[in-house]
């Protein structure tokens, strides 16, 4: 578990980008930040692996205030996957899967075999060991991302933006291997993004931030669907447009829905989907990206 | 034309091949002069660059001087060194030292200005200790810029120290500046010569040298742009 | 301070010797490469050519140019043609290679936008192109600004007259304030000529100020790592 206590972070220029946040991130489940850019997202998650100190305030892993532990080792601990991936470009994707392994001193042959095992997880093809970042798709470069990310099964995986730079049709084939991932794995995941959908795909809970990292609502995706707090709420994940109203229409194979603007979003089928929510676009496997 | 044949009739007399005053003895001093040049200002240019390349600290102040030692004229410089500090080889070596640390400096601090922000922060951010950033990722990546410093000082370094001949130290300038008064053209012509190869051999050198270096990731990121564009 | 009042005469006359021979490569160079830098942009076997051209060209030292030079082209040994002549080489080898990377970095996105309003090729390069690399050229033209009043006074060691005269001169009659004097007016030379490009620049190219805090190249070409030869 991830505890923030009344957090503020005042940067250098005078600017709050959180102001006495407080918030629990409960451990084996997804947490998405979501907000638009100055809702300091990105800075409450860089409080967790102390790549941002907090002006004030305490925030705890499991107990212990983090303040008092070593940067460098904390981070070690903690994986982390960015926009962009932050891959080293003169390193080839097995030797920056393996980035952290050999930080902490693990035999380079022990290291490539994990590292190794890991691309299976993230569904990269091993042929791809040897290559070098620059050499593979912005979708591949992610999954590489986020192997190096698991590399020392961490408890915590941290995500910013890790979706922010791909075209749609990878960005939702990498949200359902996230969230294979996550079922196989029950990572304590915390994810940042200014995309409402992708917030509601994959947070079992959600924070909707305001400007200066106030918590406007935090709870399920259906609890904020279904009450949202205030306009703001309402306005941002746009039920206030209708954007979310959905209507029953006759089909040759059911009910089709139809959002708010006219458009099909699917058919009403009576069973319930087994895994996660599904719409039309949305047929590939894993590991088509880029080829 | 005439001049062209008279150098190279001096080139190959054996009387300028050998001794303490021919073509391969004042050769291996000017390789001498620069290398100890190099050595003395890299060890001043280069810490001091990768620092302001690494906190990003400094940079203005760095790019002031750069450009201001940029503009002192190498023979002033020589000449009142060698007034001031007496006519050994400690005068002009000061000087060359002077005008070989921008170069090596700006090479430094552009390397690991040049590297990707977000590359940088991931490596913290995964856990890299200063050094490791500093060792395992700035330091390679910064590679092909500090080697065109190295590039640009050393060129710089070879020409001075024949500018520097106007005192009496050795070298490849001797040729051309005791050549020139008494207007003994093919000694001046062949000199120019013998300085001129050598400049292009050891800048090729360091031409390879640099191409060894890029990082081979690096390399194939610069193709996988360069399709882009087109 | 007296030495310099009673050669007030002698000092501004090679002053003005000394901008002369350098504004001219300057400018020169900088008229003749630009085209050339342009064609070199534009094909890419040129490109090739030119680039290693320049590259052997600047690895050249100064005093060994100015002394092969009146074998090459039959000027006489104190012709100030030759001090002129060898630095507008220098300016034209290190112009040509800034104006092709320059014009190769403009966005390609740009470039099509243009393309597609329909600029011609000659209209897009003078209009979009060449602007656009204003910033950068800007920077090469500093380097070459600078390097060169710096060079000029080398031109002293084969008899051409600048303010190098005073460095010989001091030297030889062991006399440091003569040769300080020159120093000082060379660095004073360099800094106007510097000063006179960057209002240049602002004048020219009042959109680049904001560019410079958010465009990457930009910021790595304020100081191009190229220094005199």
């Amino acid at each position: 578990m991830i505890e923030f206590r009344s957090v503020t972070k005042q940067f250098p220029d005078g600017t709050r980008a959180v102001d006495s946040l407080s918030l629990v991130i409960p451990s084996r489940k997804t947490t998405v930040l979501v907000g638009s850019s100055g809702s300091g997202k990105t800075t409450i998650l860089r409080m967790i692996n102390r790549m941002v100190d907090p002006t004030s305030g305490v925030v705890e892993i499991d107990g212990d205030d983090i303040a008092g532990k070593e940067p460098v080792k904390l981070r070690r601990g903690i994986g982390y996957v960015m926009q962009n991936s932050g891959l080293l470009p003169h390193r080839k994707v097995i030797d920056n899967i393996a980035t952290v392994l050999y930080l902490t001193g693990v035999a380079r042959g022990r290291a490539r075999g994990r590292a190794l095992e890991l691309m299976d997880t993230v569904g990269l093809d091993r042929a791809f060991a040897d290559r070098y970042p620059s050499q593979l798709s912005g979708g591949q470069q992610q999954r590489v991302g986020v192997a190096r990310g698991l590399a020392v099964d961490p408890n915590i995986l941290l995500m910013d933006e890790p979706f922010g730079a791909v075209d749609p049709i990878v960005r939702s084939e990498l949200q359902q291997e996230l969230l294979r991932l996550q079922r196989e794995l029950g990572k304590t995941v915390v994810f940042v993004t200014h995309d409402i959908d992708e917030a509601f795909l994959l947070g079992d809970q959600i924070a909707i931030l305001k400007t200066g990292g106030e918590i406007a609502q935090l709870g399920t995706p259906t609890e904020i669907l279904s009450n949202p707090a205030d306009d703001f709420v309402s306005s941002f994940v746009g039920t206030d447009r209708g954007a979310r109203a959905l209507h029953l229409a006759p089909g040759r194979f059911g009910n089709l829905v139809i959002d708010g603007t006219g458009r099909p979003a699917g058919i009403l089928v009576n069973e319930s989907p087994t895994e996660g929510p599904s719409w039309p676009g949305q047929t590939r496997g894993p590991s088509t990206d880029g080829r | 034309m005439n001049n062209w044949l008279d150098a190279l009739a001096w080139l190959v007399d054996p009387e300028n091949l050998t001794g303490p005053g021919g073509v391969p003895a004042r050769t291996v001093e000017h390789l001498g002069y620069t290398l100890l040049t190099l050595v003395i200002a890299a060890a001043i240019a280069l810490p001091i660059g990768y620092l302001i390349g690494h906190t990003g600290r400094g940079r203005g102040l760095a790019v002031a001087v750069s450009g201001g030692f940029r503009a002192l004229p190498t023979l002033g410089l020589v000449t009142v060194l060698a007034l001031l500090m007496g006519l050994g080889i400690l005068a002009p070596l000061t000087a060359l030292v002077i005008l070989a640390i921008p170069p090596l400096l700006a090479g430094a601090y552009a390397g690991v200005g040049a590297v990707e922000r977000s590359t940088i922060d991931s490596a913290r951010a995964v856990g890299m200790t200063e050094w490791q950033v500093f060792a395992q990722v700035e330091l390679p990546l910064s590679l092909p810029l500090a080697i065109s410093g190295l590039r640009s000082a050393t060129l710089q370094v070879i020409a001075t120290w024949t500018v520097a001949a106007i005192l009496p130290v050795g070298g490849l300038g001797r040729f051309m500046l005791d050549g020139l008064p008494v207007r003994n053209y093919a000694e001046v012509l062949g000199g120019a010569i013998v300085v001129i190869l050598l400049a292009l051999v050891i800048d090729a050198v360091l031409a390879g040298t640099q191409r060894i270096v890029i990082p081979r990731g690096v390399k194939a990121l610069r193709l996988a742009s360069k399709r882009m564009h087109a | 301070m007296s030495w310099l009042l009673a050669n007030l005469d002698m000092v501004l006359s090679l002053t003005l010797d000394h901008i002369w021979l350098s504004v001219v490569p300057i400018v020169l160079g900088f008229l003749l490469a630009v085209p050339i830098g342009a064609i070199a942009n534009r094909y890419h076997l040129v490109r090739g050519t030119l680039v290693t051209a320049s590259g052997i060209l600047y690895a050249v030292p100064s005093l060994a140019l100015f002394v092969l030079l009146p074998s090459i082209i039959g000027t006489q040994i104190l012709d100030p043609l030759n001090v002129i002549i060898a630095l507008t080489l220098y300016a034209v080898a290190l112009m040509v290679r800034t104006t092709a990377d320059a014009l190769a970095d403009v966005e390609p996105d740009v470039i099509q936008s243009a393309k597609a309003m329909g600029y011609s090729t000659w209209g897009r390069l003078v209009r979009v192109e060449l602007p656009l690399s204003g910033p950068v050229l800007l920077a090469g033209m500093r380097v070459v600004a600078v390097s060169t009043v710096s060079l000029v006074s080398v031109g002293a060691l084969i008899g051409v007259n600048s303010l190098g005269y005073l460095f010989i001169d001091g030297f030889q009659r062991n006399f440091p304030l003569e040769i300080l004097v020159g120093i000082i007016g060379t660095v004073v030379i360099a800094l106007v000529f510097d000063g006179l490009l960057v209002l240049m620049g602002r004048f020219l190219l009042p959109w680049s100020r904001i560019t410079r805090t958010n465009g990457r190249l930009i910021v790595v070409q304020d100081d191009p790592v190229v220094i005199n030869p």
